[in-house]
């Protein structure tokens, strides 16, 4: 019998990195920015928390640590080198009207190698005889679940068992979601990533919108790195551990056609999908579990396809996703 | 009606605006009144599309200043310039297609989101004016003149006092066209104030009360439209005086030169688009085709051409001698080895025929680049030929290596078109030659075509103007929805009954 109860609760926190990162690079999206930065992003997010958990942990020690630090300082500077990695990319695509693509590949080839490089550098001043920095401490306080996840049987293993972060990433998915589709600030950024033109004539003050979703969207992004480290490894950081998962939310964005609720649920296929491997017996044959492997990527080719088939106007990318905006170009 | 004892709501004094080297505006005088329609007329590339944006706040006037109702100011974004009541609607639709009428109608607004307070205020605004619009359908489902009506309530639920519209009718059935000039009207006499681009004569005469000109960027003058006439106001917006009449010879020795017999044919989604469609074109004769934009006017000229799959029919290619070809089956390059040359010039321009980034002499060479045995492509060839439209059609232009897209719309038409003619064709297709062009260059178009046909080229000329293509054309084909709804004598035909047949097949009233 497939076991269920084991296998959710992995494919969710599986999930969760996914989740942030599709969330940010939707909100990207949508204000015509395609950030292939996110994957870069992602890294630098996860780095910049473990060199603050790094450097409070080893300051204070393990045993003299307060939760609420502990906590905020990896969150603060997550969220800062994610803001600036997307302040970079927007200085760079929407003021300089470089090119999307190129400064987003050149953003994840730079954020990747920016955290492999300052992880090392950690590992080398911590001493350590394994390659990786171990942040028990801190990562305890970001996996605090509830007390009565441990005594509900199934279904706090199922719902409670997760830390902070991870039911964080739910909530601004949904809220993204509301934002999008119910407020003022949706219905203009929405504007801006179709028609950069009619909502600069309508008033709306295209860069600030790019900027602002662009940052919050690498922010975002940020936290995803941030959690898979401090929740997902247990506060282990290791050269590449993070993958390819960068890769695997932007194609979760397509997956859910723009919509970050359904991101949710997406998410949490896509997790499962990225695990099954090590669900499914294959007995000796490894072959096997690679294709599995391939599972969330043919996935998103299929509904790609499918996707294109139906071709209604509301599953398309936004209109002016990938190009850049200049109000007085003839 | 007196115009001295008003103060103008919008002075603009010394307007200059350059892009780069190109003087765009060069200190342009203009007053608007309210209670008045001013027509704002110039050729191509004059520089009246770029004023009208100053006053909504897309540019920012390099030099000068605007006063509203005496009162000099700044705008700065069209912010700025909703706040001062400038409303614009512009040539090309500033829609979201994605979103619905009233989310696009509130776009850029402050204040909590409430679409149904919106709703309702976009009805009242409707029933006012005499709109259609339901604040509930998304844009993408709506026709040209629907998406123009949303424009223009857009503006009016901003509350704009002061209303530009840039080539408003250039998309309209004349019908449309009418219903839109009883709105201006309208609005006229609630007091506001109307400022209306436009390139057709009759129009400028019809509806405006006054009229200013431009032409090269500085303002040649303005007077009341009825102490003035078409010729005069082409002269003013040319700089010499020019021809006003579209000369139809008599076809001379007319042959059969193509039949089409039952063309069908389907979009890729599979609807209708040519339905058993019928017809002859002879050489020597201009064969007009009319209809709403849409009707199969496209898929006519491009199934022809072998750019289009059929589904069914013929479309058979006869030659001086008699001989017969059947053009479906074979691929586009063959049938314009034949001589079958298509010029097609679709909504955005550059879409199909030229390449925006190439320069004018690259243009050039798309037709001629398989010429020769050398390994080498000729460049000088092209360049000879770039310099001999830019010359003969009057294109203007920094120089022949400037590329495509950087000209002006009416520019951008003469390269294509002047392209399309020297390369000597027996069929020439051409699909809104004139579309966005000035009065002068249409004219200019007008008499290359005549050209054409005087030298025995069969032409078939898709156009929405109808006044021109009941002057020009020999014989006139009205399409509606993808059928024929009738061929027409072009001379004797009246527009009324055109302008029926094409919104119903046969064009009869059900009286």
């Amino acid at each position: 019998m497939f076991d269920f109860v084991s296998f959710i609760p992995r494919a969710i926190m599986q999930g969760i990195p996914l989740l942030y990162g599709s969330t940010g690079e939707t909100l990207t999206e949508k204000s015509g920015n395609l950030n292939l930065g996110i994957p870069g992003i992602m890294y630098v997010g996860a780095i910049s928390g473990v060199m603050g958990a790094f450097f409070y942990e080893t300051r204070v020690g393990a045993a003299n640590m307060k939760g609420f630090l502990a906590v905020a300082i990896p969150l603060c500077c997550c969220l800062l080198g994610s803001f600036l990695m997307g302040l970079l990319y927007c200085f760079l695509t929407v003021s300089l009207r470089a090119n999307q693509n190129v400064t987003g590949l050149a953003l994840t080839t730079f954020g990747v190698g920016f955290g492999n490089f300052f992880g090392g550098s950690l590992i080398k001043l911590s001493g350590s005889s394994v390659p990786a920095i171990v942040l028990s401490g801190t990562s305890s306080y970001f996996r605090k679940t509830l007390p009565v996840s441990g005594s509900t049987g199934w279904f706090g293993k199922v719902f409670l068992s997760y830390g902070f972060l991870a039911y964080l990433a739910v909530l601004i998915a949904l809220v993204a979601a509301f934002i999008l589709k119910r407020t003022r600030v949706g219905l203009h950024l929405r504007a801006v990533g179709e028609s950069p033109n009619t909502a600069d004539a309508a008033g709306i003050n295209v860069s600030r919108y790019k900027y602002v979703a662009t940052c919050a969207g690498s922010m975002i992004a940020g936290l995803g790195g941030l959690y898979y480290i401090m929740d997902y490894t247990s506060g282990i950081w290791s050269s590449d551990a993070f993958g390819d998962r960068g890769w695997l939310a932007i194609a979760l964005v397509i997956f859910t056609v723009w919509r970050p609720n359904v991101g949710v649920l997406a998410s949490f296929l896509f997790g499962g999908l990225y695990i099954l491997h090590m669900y499914i017996p294959s007995g000796m044959n490894l072959a096997i579990k690679e294709l599995y492997k391939m599972a969330p990527y043919v996935v998103t080719i299929v509904v790609l396809v499918l996707s294109s088939m139906r071709n209604r106007r509301e599953n398309q990318p936004p209109a002016s996703l990938g190009l850049p905006y200049f109000r007085e170009e003839r | 009606m007196s115009l001295d004892n008003k103060t103008a709501a919008v002075e603009m004094r010394n307007i200059t605006k350059r892009f780069g080297p190109v003087l765009a505006n060069d200190r342009v005088w203009l007053d608007i009144y309210r209670g008045e329609i001013l027509a704002l007329l110039g050729e191509n590339g004059s520089g009246k599309t770029t004023l009208m944006n100053m006053l909504s706040g897309i540019y920012f006037p390099d030099e000068g200043s605007i006063s509203i109702d005496g009162k000099e100011v700044v705008i700065r974004s069209p912010k700025d310039a909703f706040d001062l009541g400038i409303g614009m609607i512009h040539q090309h639709f500033k829609l979201v297609d994605v979103l619905t009428a009233a989310e696009n109608i509130v776009l850029g607004l402050d204040g909590k989101l409430d679409l149904k307070a919106a709703s309702k205020k976009i009805r009242e605004i409707c029933d006012a004016y005499g709109f259609e619009v339901d604040p509930d359908q998304k844009i993408y489902d709506m026709s040209v003149s629907q998406k123009q009506t949303v424009e223009i309530v857009k503006v009016l639920y901003r509350g704009a006092d002061i209303l530009i519209l840039d080539e408003p009718t250039a998309v309209l059935t004349p019908q449309e066209t009418d219903r839109l000039f009883a709105v201006l009207r309208n609005m006229r006499d609630a007091g506001k104030a109307i400022v209306i681009i436009t390139h057709k004569m009759h129009e400028v005469e019809s509806l405006s009360d006054r009229v200013a000109i431009l032409r090269h960027g500085q303002f040649i003058g303005d007077m009341p439209t009825r102490k003035t006439n078409a010729q005069e106001m082409t002269n003013m917006m040319v700089g010499h005086a020019v021809k006003l009449n579209i000369d139809r010879p008599e076809p001379v020795n007319p042959k059969k030169r193509i039949e089409v017999r039952d063309l069908t044919v389907r979009s890729i989604d599979g609807i209708l688009k040519l339905d058993n469609v019928s017809f002859d074109a002879f050489s020597g004769e201009i064969l007009g085709i009319a209809g709403i934009s849409g009707c199969g006017q496209k898929e006519l000229l491009e199934a022809i051409a072998g750019l289009q799959p059929v589904e069914g029919g013929s479309i058979t290619y006869i030659e001086d001698d008699g001989s017969r070809e059947e053009l479906i089956g074979k691929d586009p390059l063959s049938i314009a080895e034949m001589g079958v040359s298509l010029s097609f010039v679709p909504e955005d321009r550059l879409g199909m025929g030229l390449v925006g980034n190439m320069d004018l002499a690259d243009n050039m060479m798309l037709r001629s680049f398989r010429k020769g045995h050398s390994l080498f492509t000729d460049r000088r060839t092209p360049k000879e030929l770039a310099e001999a439209v830019v010359q003969d059609l009057e294109v203007s232009t920094p120089g022949i290596s400037t590329p495509v897209r950087r000209l002006s719309g009416g520019n951008v038409q003469k390269v294509l078109v002047g392209r399309e003619i020297s390369s000597a064709p027996t069929v020439l297709l051409t699909a809104y030659a004139v579309r966005g062009l000035d009065i002068n260059s249409s004219y200019t178009i007008y008499d290359l075509i005549n050209k054409q046909k005087a030298e025995g080229v069969a032409v078939i000329y898709v156009g929405e103007d109808l006044d021109v293509l009941l002057e020009l054309a020999d014989r006139i084909l009205v399409l509606c929805g993808g059928k024929v709804s009738g061929i027409v004598p072009g001379c004797g035909a009246s527009k009324r009954d055109v302008g029926l047949m094409m919104t119903k097949l046969g064009g009869k009233l059900d009286e």
